[in-house]
């Protein structure tokens, strides 16, 4: 099974940009489908990403957010070369990550 | 002297055959107007650029589809696409082994004329005969699957151009012009063409929505749409703008669709396949 994430992290000497994106439906739990059954909630509540065991950036997210989700930031303190560790936790208790290398 | 002449042109009008509706097709003098009204209407628009729809129209939504394409919201369906592409049928074949190259790269040849059977053949057709000879189920034509399958091979064909051969053929160039018929009907609650957006309107907005310049709006596709939240084909676009106009769609894939598929990717001949792509 491939990754539901995709991650990309570009040091600029100081600072390093990341992006990053995940596969998730992000049901809000107040859509109904075809047949006209609400789609029970199924959202992502935490994002974190890790840089040497330290968290850099976490989001708590809701139904609110889209279905795919994109984030990006930048933080400082990191080398090419690092590793970086994205990691998410949904409503039902689903999990993945992925350690990506910092460019 | 004038006299004379006018009368041997008319009577040289009147012993000419009765033209048949196949004689009065030009697709090469279509071709050549087609391309003169987008480029003499967007002078600054340089001419690979139309494929990238209405981001070549619009300075604001090309900076933030710059921003988008970095790390583009299609990523996910082209590697299904690889993957699926790479995957050998049960019987040990691929989709390669039904394409020519194997499949890599011929996006640009796609639809054609298929003299066989006489209709015209796009990509999506293609691959789901592919998976039929195969004994596999065919795909759905308008997301997923057949979205992600299309994507890859886009991907492949980046850059190359649109390289569309209408043969000397009564139902090739019928198909042509029944294509070109389909696209300038009006149609629909609100009545509209599909050149009334895509040729009269391209840049101007309907709602938050840049309208796409016909040119070229055939060489992004399958596209991520952020409106679906997910990937498209040719037939899901059609389908949506169709229902748009509050008209009624026809089937994914009808051989209508295909044929307006066979028309404007022959107006986009020497245009760069820039697929998939990503849309508002």
């Amino acid at each position: 099974m491939a990754s539901t994430i995709r991650i990309r992290a570009v040091s600029s000497g100081d600072t390093t940009e990341v992006q990053a994106l995940v596969q998730h439906p992000m049901d809000s739990g107040f859509v109904k489908d075809a047949q006209g059954n609400l789609i029970p909630p199924h959202y992502i509540q935490v994002v974190e990403f890790e840089h040497a065991g330290k968290a850099v950036f976490t989001a708590y997210w809701g139904p609110a957010v889209s279905k795919d989700p994109y984030i990006k930031f930048s933080f400082k303190g990191a080398q090419k070369g690092d590793d970086l560790t994205v990691s998410w936790v949904d409503n039902k208790g689903a999990t993945d990550s992925l350690v990506g290398k910092i460019q | 002297m004038r006299r004379a002449v006018s009368l041997a042109l008319a009577l040289f009008c009147l012993a000419a055959p009765p033209a048949s509706a196949a004689d009065t097709v030009n697709p090469k003098a279509d071709f050549k107007a087609f391309r003169d009204y987008f480029t003499k209407r967007f002078p600054n628009v340089p001419l690979n650029d139309f494929v990238n729809g209405p981001y070549s129209m619009d300075a604001e939504l090309r900076k933030q589809w710059v921003e988008i394409d970095a790390f583009p919201p299609y990523q996910f369906a082209l590697d299904k696409g690889k993957q699926m592409f790479d995957t050998p049928f049960p019987n040990g074949k691929t989709y390669g082994d039904c394409f020519p190259n194997k499949g890599i790269g011929i996006r640009q040849n796609y639809p054609f004329f298929d003299a066989k059977s006489g209709e015209v053949i796009t990509l999506d057709v293609a691959l789901n005969q592919c998976r039929q000879a195969n004994g596999e189920e065919p795909f759905d034509y308008t997301k997923d699957d057949m979205a992600a399958l299309t994507a890859y091979m886009a991907y492949t064909s980046r850059g190359k151009l649109f390289d569309i051969k209408i043969p000397n053929d009564r139902r090739a160039l019928a198909a042509y012009q029944k294509g070109e018929e389909y696209f300038y009907t009006r149609r629909g609650q609100l009545n509209f063409s599909c050149a009334s957006c895509h040729v009269q309107s391209p840049g101007d907005h309907i709602r938050t929505e840049v309208l796409a310049p016909a040119l070229g709006i055939v060489a992004a596709l399958p596209i991520y749409r952020s409106e679906w939240g997910g990937m498209g084909t040719t037939s899901r676009r059609l389908i949506t703008c169709n229902s748009q106009v509050r008209g009624v769609p026809l089937k994914p894939e009808d051989e209508l669709y295909r044929d307006v598929e066979y028309y404007l990717s022959y107006m986009s001949n020497g245009l760069p396949i820039s697929g998939p792509g990503a849309r508002p």
